[in-house]
């Protein structure tokens, strides 16, 4: 019985999630597609919910929905501020398609690789607590850890260096 | 009846029920916070405030509620009609879920079903608080944007810059809680506190003061005694994270005419109120959970069941006063300040504050350790505030010169 609802509400979700990644992309209004990306990435976070990863589903949103999707908001509406209908269409449609292509085929070939053969029962999943994950964070998988926490770090560094260039010219004028 | 529930299930009732009465619990507190805003602030500036209706003017909230649900539901042309008619349910609707994990009470036993007053126990209760708290900003970023007009895209941008700048802090002044009571469920937290502090040796074997130590026998364990730097710092963020006052950039309106919400009326324009309040509410329980040991306080025989939802909504009710209280007494902050303080001041604060909790309380750091590395930083704190530190001077109007030099580039 519950195994039927987890399939039901899944297929309920992906269907969704699919129908927003298409309009993000379909879109002709740019805050609009934004939007349509929360909902898309909302629901990964309820399929993260579905398989017991709250810990993984929270992150999500704080992390993607909270944040990055905002600072995305927050940037167009600081440079362009497309009030109304506003278009950006760069005209390289056929080579997104193509990186987009390759990418979901190469995921979908790891995933596919990874769980071959193999039967998740997600009734049966046990979901992770806070401290688990992070004990296996810290010790298992710290090397990748760290790995791209130095990547974060070098994208920082760099946005500094890109932003602080402008304001030394500036205040040398003003000097 | 009986039939009906065992074939949904005791536990899905439960949920349900939960659900609706803290729901319907919420909105009786927003009518009693705007009232007692009003009445206090009232009475701070030597006014009467609303006295007409019911008692004491009590049911002077409703009466605008119903004013305001029967206004005319009206869009500027220019605005994205999706958009604008989305943004205050995004407003409203994570302002509730966030009580999701606030604790309001003891466990009770009803028909032998244990009942704990918390909608829902998540082991990462204070991760969702804080993406609760996330979600909020898209109300007032989608509001601003899709009104169609300038004000209300300046209190936007002003929003999300701000809000995302203090969740930062929000977030890091919460980390040494879940550090000391190694778990990150709000549940787990309150359990943490419950008691009193006992057995401090820290001043054993001096002669007055081992007397004195008895008093923290009947001192509760509260966090705020070890955590109240990270308390300082989850409160300031706290309220920047409601937008009210002085950190209510996002409608400043003598600057923005309402900011985010200027093209809104009627039913729309109380959903963003009533978001804000519930904000203010969850704010404040969150800070009692966390470090006000929740629903814990002296119980009694008579109702025992009674107390500790008495003494969390004592505590919360104290908290709210003290936002409706800085609200009457402190002015907006300039933005370039607001953003100073919260990068420059509130982030590096709490990290440092991290790292003294995950140093301090390794294991094989004795208890009195810790006690001494809390009362030195504690007597350090006031013998600055006490001295009128040209620092702490300086953090009220920071850096004059440099300020001026930004607003001659024309950055707003």
């Amino acid at each position: 019985m519950a195994e039927i609802w987890q399939e039901v509400v899944f297929w309920v979700f992906a269907v969704a999630m699919s129908l927003a990644a298409l309009r993000v992309v379909t879109s002709s209004n740019v805050v609009h597609a934004a939007l349509y990306l929360v909902g898309t990435l909302m629901g990964a976070a309820a399929l993260y919910v579905l398989l017991f990863a709250e810990f993984v589903a929270w992150v999500q949103v704080l992390v993607y929905v909270g944040a990055i999707v905002v600072l995305m908001l927050f940037g167009l509406m600081l440079t362009r501020a497309p009030i109304g209908k506003a278009h950006f269409d760069n005209n390289q449609r056929l080579l997104a398609a193509v990186v987009a292509g390759a990418l979901f085929g190469v995921t979908s070939y790891i995933m596919v690789r990874a769980f071959d053969g193999t039967d998740v029962n997600f009734a049966r999943t046990v979901g992770t607590k806070a401290g688990g994950l992070g004990e296996v964070i810290f010790s298992a998988y710290i090397l990748p850890f760290e790995v791209v926490s130095m990547l974060l770090l070098a994208a920082l560094v760099g946005a500094i260096v890109v932003a602080r260039k402008d304001e030394e010219v500036e205040g040398h004028n003003a000097d | 009846m009986s039939g009906l529930i065992d074939a949904i299930g005791p536990a899905v009732i439960i949920a349900l029920v939960k659900v609706l009465v803290t729901f319907v619990m919420l909105l009786g507190i927003t009518l009693l916070v705007v009232w007692a805003e009003r009445k206090i602030i009232a009475d701070m500036q030597s006014r009467v405030g609303p006295n007409r209706w019911g008692p004491f003017g009590l049911l002077q909230t409703l009466a605008d509620g119903i004013k305001l649900f029967f206004k005319e539901d009206f869009r500027p042309r220019t605005a994205d009609r999706w958009t604008y008619a989305i943004a205050p349910i995004a407003t409203m609707v994570p302002a509730f879920l966030a009580f999701a994990v606030v604790p309001f009470g003891n466990e009770v036993t009803i028909a032998g079903h244990p009942i704990n007053f918390i909608v829902s126990d998540l082991n990462i209760g204070i991760l969702y608080f804080l993406a609760m708290g996330s979600l909020g900003v898209y109300g007032i970023v989608l509001a601003g944007w899709a009104s169609g007009s300038k004000y209300p895209l300046l209190g936007a941008i002003r929003s999300s810059a701000q809000l995302i700048s203090y969740e930062i802090a929000l977030g890091l002044s919460l980390v040494p809680i879940a550090l000391v009571a190694h778990s990150l469920s709000t549940l787990d937290i309150v359990g943490a506190q419950a008691g009193t502090i006992r057995n401090v040796t820290f001043f054993d074997g001096i002669p007055v003061l081992e007397q004195v130590a008895n008093i923290f026998r009947y001192v509760p364990n509260w966090y705020i005694w070890s955590q109240w730097p990270a308390f300082a710092i989850f409160l300031v963020a706290g309220i920047a994270e409601t937008n009210r006052p002085p950190f209510d950039l996002p409608e400043a309106e003598t600057e923005l005419v309402q900011g985010f919400s200027t093209e809104y009326g009627g039913i729309r324009f109380a959903m963003f109120y009533l978001g804000e309040y519930i904000h203010v509410v969850v704010i404040s329980a969150m800070a009692v959970t966390l470090f006000f040991g929740g629903w814990s306080g002296p119980g009694f025989d008579f109702l025992p069941w009674l107390w500790p939802l008495f003494w969390f909504f004592f505590k919360t009710a104290l908290f709210v006063y003290l936002f409706v209280w800085l609200r009457a007494t402190l002015p907006r902050l300039r933005y370039d300040r607001l953003m100073w303080l919260g990068w420059k001041r509130l982030i590096p604060a709490a990290l440092l504050w991290i790292m003294v909790t995950a140093v301090v309380n390794t294991e094989g750091v004795s208890r009195n350790v810790r006690l001494g590395v809390f009362a030195a930083l504690f007597l350090l704190v006031l013998a600055v505030v006490l001295r009128g530190d040209p620092r702490l001077k300086e953090a009220v109007t920071p850096q004059r010169r440099r300020t001026q030099g930004r607003l001659s580039r024309g950055a707003a």
